[in-house]
């Protein structure tokens, strides 16, 4: 238990010296939000510096697409700007994107600063720490630049996609066949776009900056389907993590040999 | 005995509901310095309870409708006795008080071509009322208190302070009025109160004092109105002798809530039914339809199937007798209920779930939804509602002159707002009473600051002194309950109380209970001065409610006293011995008045419609409500 | 259905207070505040307590029930087993008056910091003429009763009285919000409310939106577009640059 409010914070208060009088499991959430960004956590940087397993032909890793460096693996890439220059994991430049789009996210920031840093742990549990600035100030201040992250992200899902479509391919690259790694790659790509369009910022530059809907009746119709699908954005953020997660597990699976990506046709 | 605060101020309004805030603002905007003065926190006043919508013939949705469409509607819904002078000005001056909400940032539900969108209500011809959704008396507290505050950051920009002339006393409550000079040169001089918040008493230098404090419905067992509701301004005008006006009306609406027990008398709004919501009984019948009085009869549907195309089709069939005026429903609701055709916990049926979509439901009625869903855990969209009469408004009031607001007999004495009379006559319309708060709010706001200027011009600007001994006499009686012993607590006398009034003088009255009702109340008086109270003066309800209940006892007098006296059937009073309207009765208000610490009732000439008002009506009607030798004096020109 | 209750109130003043234990009466379909009252009635005649409509849309009887902050009047005592204590406190951000009540001045003086409606110049009442999707909006912020759980259980001015200076807590910011979405107000208070009001102390951590009464989504459809909308201008060099270029406002 944190220590207590001192006296000159809580001038004129009621003395209750309980952190919470809440009688319920609060403390539940939070720690299987730590419990499964950590293992996330540990699961992808494992994978990102292992540098390996990521492409089997025609299935990448969405850890590693696009795979921007020389060093990339045969046949995963063929647009290195980085060159060869990069000696590191290529998964390293690219996983900045999503890195950056999700630790700005709205919905990550309230799931990381409740259960993370415990300011607020729950609704009406006194927070441990002795101030706070909220995101008034460096580096917090910097979460203002979501949007960019958004953008940036926008584009990392078209490359997805991407992926996903030349799936559609056999491992010796003809087309019109079906495995179970296309399906998984669709997935991860669906849900990574209904991630990004329930997104706040999106809905923001669809249509909420506007003061008159009624003038603009086509964003305002982007922006209502927009806000139905905002309300289940954190569901979409814990689905679209499991799904890169998963996308990235099967393809190591199938690149070393553990399983056969079973075709369907 | 502590320090008591001293404050001076031009304009004095007691009550922050819809009335006071409006006669504030307009106080203010003369430049006067204005105090508000409110039991409750700023923006909590019993106006945030009105859901159906403020009723303003603006046209926006039926262009045939007009003031004097408002007018007839608000005359035959009053049964004729209102005073006429008053529903003129309000219907003519409400619509210019919706359009000014909006300019001070309300935003009302609209129409699709961007007007304020107006819906249809018992009694009202046309679709009248501005709404937004059923949170309508939220908004209107809320847009007012925003422009007080927006006064009050023109005044932090002038004067380098918020309050230079514009201060709100929130959990304050007034139990005195002070006054100077003697004879007819008797007039106000001030008031005096207490903070709730620490027991600390302050007296008031002011020329003017306005009464906005609503009700007196916490004199009934079954009630919609909250702990405030205790009729202190009504009281408080009777003890500076003045007059009240209209005080047996008492009006019941027919749907409060009538289960869980503890939530017995919370409102069901109106819109419930003008939106669709039919009524039924333990049999499913709409039994409405055998409760059409011949007064009504030309304007309400016959069938069940007309009264469901009106909803579409409102040019060619008639309404539902379900949008009767309130007292008709409530008088219905009644009589099914002890013919032994209620529902379980002693109601009727409202549904809306037959009737229209859940989704509809829940956007024309969120806060119903919501109410019933988290108080009684029923879900409208799928189950009727049980709802009963509960107690909901006073239409009688302090007796004011309608263009100012001046309280009869007491200069610098106004009234506005539910404390107010005459306007409603025996039975207000709903959606009459957000108007008239806003209406007549402004005219008395305007009227005390008239009055306020003249005074000052008068006596070169000084204020009214207040001599030590008379502040401290009045802290003196504040304090009593404290050293008394062994009186009862407060809580169980106005629980019994209470209990007297609903039970015998109540929605049906006959003279037998109200000679019992006299006699009972009678003996409170010495309950009521034995009160005692327990604990210190910091926020002790059990004081502030001893403090209160002299009031509750006044205004229960009064009400019992005046049904008595008036012989007949109108509107919001219902006697068992006397059913049924009588036009003679039509011709007189009954005034009370305190005469000797005793409630005194007496027959007033009810103020003759002048010509230009009359015409508006027809003769078949007028020969409903007028007696005959009016009816052959009418003017000539009226349509025969 | 009667059963007798065990409540646990909170009693004292701004000196100092306790949990006192109370047994009680409770019936069926009856809420916390009508226990409360009981108690008022039968037991502590001096209890002091804060309410006005006891049915949700007055927001004065707000407190913390087992912790939580609720209306006491929307609180059902079903809700609770018939053997659980149930715990009354007040409101634990802002200074106790006596027992249950709490001074809530600090709101009506962030209220005073937030410019009025500001309509355009020239508009008469009357004339005004707005869409039903354009106030749709705005709407759903004034549907606030002002009960100020939000700002009570806000962590920001909850565990940090310090901040009560620099943070006008979320029903005001979802005030500014509200004027930033009216159709026909004229005045731009984005750098007000990231300055003066401190919309940066706003860590989206929706605990306003959890205790809202009125089920208003205040950090969704208030804070957080207003975070967005105050990013267009402050934190956004493109919109930035564009914004001089096209000149653009009153969208």
């Amino acid at each position: 238990m944190a220590t207590l409010p001192d006296a000159s914070r809580t001038a004129g208060r009621a003395t209750i010296s309980q952190r919470t009088l809440r009688t319920d499991k609060w403390w539940l959430q939070p720690l299987i939000t730590v419990i499964v960004l950590v293992s996330f956590v540990i699961y992808s940087t494992w994978r990102a510096f292992s540098n390996a397993n990521y492409f089997y032909e025609p299935l990448i890793s969405p850890f590693y697409s696009p795979c921007l460096a020389t060093s990339c693996v045969e046949g995963s890439t063929n647009f290195t700007p980085f060159g060869g220059w990069w000696i590191l994991s290529p998964a390293l430049i690219i996983l900045i994107i999503p890195l950056g789009f999700r630790m700005t996210c709205y919905y990550y920031r309230k799931a990381y600063y409740r259960s993370f840093w415990q300011s607020p742990p729950a609704c009406a549990v006194s927070e441990p720490h002795k101030k706070y600035t909220g995101e008034t100030r460096e580096p917090l201040i910097l979460q203002n630049f979501h949007r960019y992250f958004f953008y940036l992200g926008l584009l990392l899902n078209i490359v997805l996609t991407y992926d996903a479509i030349i799936a559609f391919r056999n491992h010796d690259g003809e087309w019109f066949h079906m495995s179970v790694g296309t399906v998984v790659l669709l997935a991860n790509a669906t849900l990574l776009w209904m991630y990004s369009l329930s997104c706040h910022s999106c809905r923001h530059a669809l249509g909420g900056r506007l003061k008159h809907f009624s003038k603009h009746p086509v964003r305002y119709k982007f922006w209502t389907v927009v806000s139905r699908l905002n309300t289940r954005h954190p569901m979409f953020a814990w689905l679209s993590l499991f799904g890169v997660a998963l996308a990235d597990f099967y393809v190591m699976l199938v690149a070393q040999g553990t399983i056969q990506n079973l075709y369907f046709f | 005995m502590s320090e008591i605060e001293r404050h001076s101020y031009d304009v004095v309004i007691i009550g922050a509901g819809g009335a006071g805030l409006r006669a504030a603002i307009e106080a203010r905007s003369h430049g006067l310095r204005t105090a508000i003065i409110t039991k409750s926190l700023f923006g909590k006043a019993h106006t945030v309870m009105a859901e159906g919508g403020i009723a303003a013939s603006m046209g926006n949705v039926n262009s045939n409708d007009g003031w004097q469409v408002h007018y007839r509607d608000t005359m035959r819904g009053g049964k004729f006795l209102n005073h006429y002078r008053m529903a003129e000005l309000h219907a003519k001056e409400s619509p210019d008080r919706v359009w000014e909400l909006e300019a001070w940032g309300a935003l009302f539900d609209r129409t699709a071509d961007g007007k304020i969108s107006q819906r249809n209500f018992g009694g009202h011809e046309y679709p009248r009322l501005a709404h937004v959704g059923d949170r309508t008396g939220l908004e209107l507290i809320r847009t007012l208190q925003q422009k007080i505050v927006s006064l009050q950051q023109d005044d932090f920009k002038e004067f380098g302070d918020y309050e230079a002339r514009i201060r709100v006393f929130a959990e304050c409550a007034i139990t005195d009025l002070f006054f100077e000079g003697e004879g007819d040169g008797r007039r106000v001089a001030g008031a005096f109160g207490y903070w709730r918040e620490t027991g600390n008493f302050l007296a008031f230098e002011a020329p003017a004092v306005v009464i906005a404090t609503g009700g007196i419905g916490k004199s009934f067992k079954v009630t919609s109105n909250s702990w405030e509701y205790t009729g202190d301004g009504h009281a408080l005008a009777l003890r500076s002798g003045s007059t009240l006006v209209n005080m047996e009306f008492v009006q019941f609406h027919p749907t409060g809530m009538v289960w869980p027990p503890s939530v017995k008398g919370i409102l069901v709004t109106e819109s419930v039914r003008g939106d669709g919501g039919v009524l039924t009984n333990s049999e499913g019948r709409r039994f409405m339809f055998d409760y059409i009085p011949d007064v009504f009869k030309a304007q309400y549907a016959e069938t069940e199937e007309e009264g469901d195309r009106w909803y579409t089709d409102p040019e060619n069939n008639r309404r539902p007798p379900e949008l009767l005026p309130r007292d008709e429903v409530a008088r219905a609701i009644n009589s099914e209920v002890k013919a032994g055709r209620g529902s379980p916990h002693g109601g009727v049926f409202l549904d809306v779930s037959k009737r229209l979509p859940a989704d509809v439901i829940k956007a024309k009625l969120p806060s119903m939804w919501h109410q019933f869903k988290e108080l009684a855990d029923v879900d409208i969209t799928l189950e009727p509602m049980e709802v009963g009469p509960t107690c909901h408004y006073v239409m009688g009031g302090v007796e004011v002159e309608p263009d100012t607001g001046a309280a009869a007999r007491v200069p610098g004495l106004f009234a506005a707002g539910e404390a107010a009379g005459g306007m409603h006559g025996s039975n207000r319309l709903g959606g009459n009473s957000l108007s008239d708060l806003l209406v007549f709010g402004r005219r008395a706001g305007l009227g005390a600051a008239l009055y306020a200027q003249a005074v000052a011009s008068e006596t070169g600007a000084g204020r009214p002194a207040l001599p030590d001994a008379v502040v401290e006499a009045a802290a003196a009686k504040a304090l009593e309950p404290f050293s008394r012993q062994g009186g009862e607590n407060a809580f169980t006398i106005q629980r019994d109380l209470q209990q007297v009034m609903n039970d015998l003088v109540g929605i049906i009255r006959t003279e037998t209970e109200l000679v019992d009702a006299i006699a009972s109340l009678a003996g409170f008086r010495e309950r009521v001065a034995q009160v005692t109270v327990e604990g210190g003066r910091v926020f002790n309800p059990g004081w502030h409610l001893a403090l209160d209940l002299p009031n509750l006892l006044t205004v229960s007098e009064c009400i019992a006293g005046a049904a008595l006296v008036r012989q007949e059937s109108r509107g919001g009073h219902t006697r068992e011995d006397f059913p049924g309207m009588n036009p003679e009765w039509r011709r007189f208000n009954l005034i009370c008045e305190l005469v000797d610490g005793n409630v005194g009732v007496y027959k007033q000439d009810l103020p003759t419609m002048p010509d230009d008002l009359i015409s508006l009506f027809e003769v078949a009607e007028l020969k409903k409500y007028l007696t005959e030798d009016e009816i052959s004096r009418l003017p000539e020109g009226i349509q025969r | 259905m009667t059963y007798t209750a065990s409540m646990r109130v909170w009693r004292g003043d701004d000196e100092g207070g306790e949990l006192v234990d109370y047994e009680v009466e409770v019936n069926e379909g009856e809420v916390v505040l009508d226990i409360v009252h009981r108690l008022q009635a039968t037991q502590a005649g001096d209890l002091a307590v804060r309410w006005n409509c006891k049915a949700g849309k007055c927001g004065s009887c707000s407190a913390e029930i087992n912790g939580k902050p609720r209306l006491m009047c929307l609180t059902r005592m079903n809700t609770f087993g018939e053997d659980e204590v149930v715990t009354i406190t007040p409101l634990r951000a802002f200074p106790v008056i006596r027992d249950l009540v709490t001074d809530v001045s600090f709101n009506y003086e962030k209220a005073r910091e937030v410019p009025s409606f500001t309509p355009p110049v020239g508009l008469e009442p009357g004339d005004y003429r707005m869409t039903q999707v354009d106030v749709s909006r705005s709407q759903e912020f004034r549907k606030c009763i002002e009960c100020f759980l939000c700002q009570n259980t806000c962590h920001a001015i909850r565990d940090h009285e310090e901040n009560k200076k620099e943070f006008a807590g979320p029903r005001f910011l979802m005030r500014v919000a509200e004027l930033d979405m009216h159709p026909l107000d004229t005045l731009d208070r984005k750098e007000l409310a990231q300055d003066e009001l401190g919309l940066g102390y706003c860590n989206i951590t929706k605990c306003c939106t959890e205790v809202c009464p009125e089920h208003i989504k205040i950090t969704d459809n208030a804070l957080i577009p207003l975070k967005e909308r105050v990013a267009d201008v402050k934190y956004d060099p493109i919109r930035w640059l564009g914004s001089k270029i096209r000149k653009r406002d009153g969208l």
